[in-house]
């Protein structure tokens, strides 16, 4: 198992945010992790972006160019990647924000409707727990379970009135996920 | 312990922490700030002091004396921060005083970008400022040997009683990865020489003014002798399917990384590539590298660069096998597939 992920949206979409949290959850299933956040001068308010590398064996280049897997959740963002990704490779897209047109490209995508999803749940903040939950559903890369005891250790402890919440739109991913499998 | 997952700055600054460090003198600059923002919490709490100076000359200067008072010091900069410590670096390194000085290095020259680079080998490991001296030079590869190489760093420092540098870069200080601290951290070595008040004994005296020609280079000899125990003692090397390699790759610091991930593609189609690791860049680890190198029809350097590292490389090789070089500069990080084009363009070569 080797997994090599870019995770992309605007600056506030909980990006990093979505990277950590999935990078610990790897970290506590006993795999090999490395995140890199975006750095720079673009970051303040611009697109934000962050690689993910969770493997079985020790990792070598922790940057990602090439990603086996993209989550993307504004068309910037996915403008920008979708080239990037591998032949055979996966695209979890942002429907609500996204046109996910990719002629002639060996890719397979997913769209979810993850803004939309997470305004049904009364929170727009959450939209980046949907994707996370689509994209374990679909990947099985980490389990939930993992995921929610990560929550605890990665938010810090006056957040934890919200991990309710996330759990509810990590569940909501996985949900509409299962119906397009 | 359990492993945390902390970026590679915090890790480093909570090794220093935890390897008892209670002094630490600065001035913010991109990428290695989050080593300062760390410390500023922490310190107070522990009764350690942080200070941020006006600049980086002051704080190398107050390292010099909180060096001279024998206490666990250090500072952390990135490039052009480093250039003006030099003066100050000289003058810990002629004092013998212990203290350990971080660059997390970023594109260069002059003000140059904040991107990842390793421009800085030259600087660090052929003597940063005026005068005949040695910094000892650490490269982590990953956030685990920021903190272990900073705890590694304050033991040369002391039992050397010279200046030591962590040499790592833009993305080691910004990407997060699991870590476990060494619970053992480095007991601090007695220091009879340190001035803290010289009551009921003689005055130690710390720095050095020595105006007679004789006697200064005296002063040198004793520094000579002391580089050359380092050399003897203190290189420190990796290597990576190096022993049945055709094609052997060097690189240092977080360019290894890529390099690792180039020859493990190389492997899989069938190339015999191997990679070897200086962590020391000075003490330079040249016989390890000749001896990686011992069954190898070429070598690859690749660094972040434009060819700095490839000196040293030369001299260990002695021109015994052809020596090819893949750099980038000005931020840009060579990726795994541009190194494997060209172990694949030198296999080519080799088959003639």
């Amino acid at each position: 198992m080797h997994h090599e992920l870019i995770i992309a949206g605007f600056g506030g979409q909980g990006i990093m945010f979505a990277g950590q949290l999935l990078t610990y959850t790897g970290m506590m299933e006993d795999r090999h992790v490395s995140y890199i956040p975006s750095y720079g001068p673009e970051m303040r308010g611009g697109t934000a972006n962050c690689s993910v590398v969770i493997s079985e064996k020790e990792i070598g280049s922790p940057i990602v160019t090439d990603p086996g897997i993209l989550v993307t959740l504004n068309q910037p963002a996915f403008d920008k990647f979708a080239p990037t990704v591998k032949d055979g490779g996966l695209i979890i897209y942002n429907s609500t924000l996204i046109n996910g047109e990719l002629p002639g490209e060996d890719v397979e995508t997913l769209a979810v409707p993850a803004s939309k999803i997470a305004d049904e749940l009364g929170n727009p903040r959450i939209t980046n727990m949907v994707m996370l939950g689509a994209l374990i559903k679909k990947t099985q890369m980490v389990s939930l379970e993992t995921i929610l005891d990560s929550l605890e250790k990665v938010l810090p402890e006056h957040r934890h009135n919200l991990i309710p919440l996330n759990k509810q739109a990590l569940e909501a991913g996985m949900e509409y996920t299962e119906d397009k499998l | 312990m359990a492993k945390v997952l902390m970026g590679g700055n915090e890790a480093l600054a909570e090794a220093a922490l935890r390897a008892g460090c209670r002094h630490f003198f600065g001035y913010p600059i991109t990428p290695q700030s989050e080593i300062p923002e760390y410390l500023a919490k922490k310190m107070p709490q522990l009764d350690g002091v942080y200070l941020q100076a006006e600049s980086e000359i002051a704080a190398i200067n107050m390292v010099y004396g909180a060096a001279g008072a024998g206490v666990r010091v250090f500072t952390a900069s990135s490039g052009p921060g480093i250039s003006l410590m030099s003066e100050g670096i000289s003058y810990i390194a002629g004092a013998e005083l212990p203290c350990v000085i971080v660059n997390i290095m970023r594109g260069g020259p002059g003000l140059g970008n904040i991107a990842p680079s390793q421009a800085d080998y030259n600087q660090a490991t052929k003597g940063i400022g005026h005068g005949d001296f040695h910094l000892i030079v650490l490269a982590p590869n990953s956030v685990q040997e920021m903190a272990d190489l900073t705890m590694l760093a304050f033991q040369l420092a002391e039992e050397y009683r010279n200046p030591a540098m962590i040499l790592s870069d833009g993305l080691l200080g910004q990407m997060m990865e699991p870590v476990e601290f060494n619970e053992n951290p480095p007991k601090e070595k007695d220091k009879p020489w340190a001035t803290r008040g010289a009551k009921g004994r003689d005055p130690n005296i710390i720095n050095r003014l020595l105006i007679e020609a004789e006697a200064l280079q005296k002063h040198n000899l004793k520094l000579q002798e002391k580089y050359q125990l380092i050399k003897e003692t203190q290189c420190r090397c990796e290597s990576y399917l190096a022993e049945d390699a055709d094609i052997l790759l060097a690189a240092f610091g977080s360019c290894s990384r890529m390099a690792k991930s180039a020859v493990e593609m190389a492997r899989s189609r069938g190339i015999k590539a191997g990679l070897v690791r200086p962590i020391t860049l000075w003490p330079f680890p040249e016989k390890e590298v000749a001896e990686a190198a011992k069954g190898a029809k070429a070598c690859l350097v690749t660094e972040m660069n434009e060819g700095q590292m490839l000196l040293d490389i030369r001299l260990a090789l002695k021109g015994r096998i052809p020596i090819h070089f893949l750099g980038k500069s000005g931020g840009i990080i060579p990726t795994p597939g541009e190194i494997l084009e060209e172990i694949e363009r030198i296999e080519v070569n080799l088959r003639g």
